[in-house]
């Protein structure tokens, strides 16, 4: 099963919405240590200007990631998952990610290159809340790596 | 806390070093909270069956741990505008627990967006874990 380049630039159809709520903002939080109180107090987040509570800034990966299983898991893409290392990742927010937000994300094939026998796959995913308005951009390029 | 002021920061400034404490109850907690229940990060048998040395951390918890340490010094979590790194060695995390060690730089100030963009650096003992790691926070 080889890597298909010709994936380049497929996007794939919207996955979500995904219900953003302050029990999972929470449990984010304590898992990576994230100690402002704007992730927890709604009175403190409010405070500070914010709708709600505030997502940490990595939160979104769950959703991210939800999404771009539609690449990694089509068969014709041709991702052997066994092979594959989480080589680099980004978020760009375009808003602050509360709880009460509905995100849908789109994921598109944005790269694929080859380095040292291992192919660098760069996929961008596009999240955008209820209105269609942008929430974030997110980029992760996955290595699956070479050989027998 | 509150948002940091522009004002206040300079070119050069450091943030840190945190020492952030890992141990197998912090992965298991990460991996409900993310989703990514992949058994290399919680069944030492597992790891050790695919050639790795012990069960290792998620690297988006050692991503998203480095985020909440620029967090902190942003005094605003929301104000953390971009994030993004590479991967470069493995946080390994035996039966009695690990830690990561972050610290930061302040790289460049935008004074029409009252940004700063800072390099961040996480290393478990002598490794450096996260390379090419970026922080953009929106300062008040």
């Amino acid at each position: 099963m080889a890597l298909n380049t010709d994936f380049v630039g497929r996007t794939y159809p919207p996955s979500g919405p995904y219900a953003v709520t302050a029990a999972d903002i929470a449990a984010f939080a304590a898992a990576v240590g994230a100690t402002d109180p704007v992730h927890t107090d709604l009175e403190t987040a409010r405070k500070a200007g914010y709708a709600d509570v505030v997502a940490p800034p990595t939160f979104l990966v769950r959703f991210e990631q939800d999404s771009t299983r539609a690449y990694v898991a089509d068969p014709e893409a041709g991702v052997d998952y066994a092979r594959v290392v989480h080589g680099e990742q980004s978020f760009t927010h375009h808003r602050p990610v509360v709880a009460g937000d509905q995100v849908t994300a789109t994921t598109t094939v944005e790269q694929i290159r080859q380095a040292g026998g291992h192919a660098m796959v760069t996929v961008r995913t596009e999240l955008a809340d209820a209105a269609g308005a942008p929430v974030c951009t997110a980029r992760s390029t996955i290595v699956v790596r070479g050989g027998e | 806390m509150s948002a940091l002021s522009f004002d206040s920061v300079a070119v050069g400034d450091v943030v840190g070093p945190e020492i952030v404490p890992v141990t197998r109850a912090t992965l298991v907690a990460y991996a409900a909270a993310s989703g990514d229940q992949n058994p290399i990060h919680q069944d030492e048998a597992f790891a050790r069956s695919v050639g790795l040395p012990d069960v290792i951390a998620h690297g988006m918890w050692t991503m998203g741990a480095s985020s909440s340490v620029v967090a902190r010094w942003a005094g605003d979590a929301g104000r953390v505008v971009a994030f993004g790194t590479r991967f470069t060695k493995p946080v390994v995390v035996p039966v009695e627990g690990a830690q990561i060690e972050v610290s930061a730089t302040v790289k460049a100030l935008d004074p029409d967006t009252r940004r700063a963009t800072l390099d961040v650096t996480t290393s478990a003992g002598p490794d450096k874990v996260l390379g090419r790691c970026q922080a953009v926070v929106h300062l008040a």
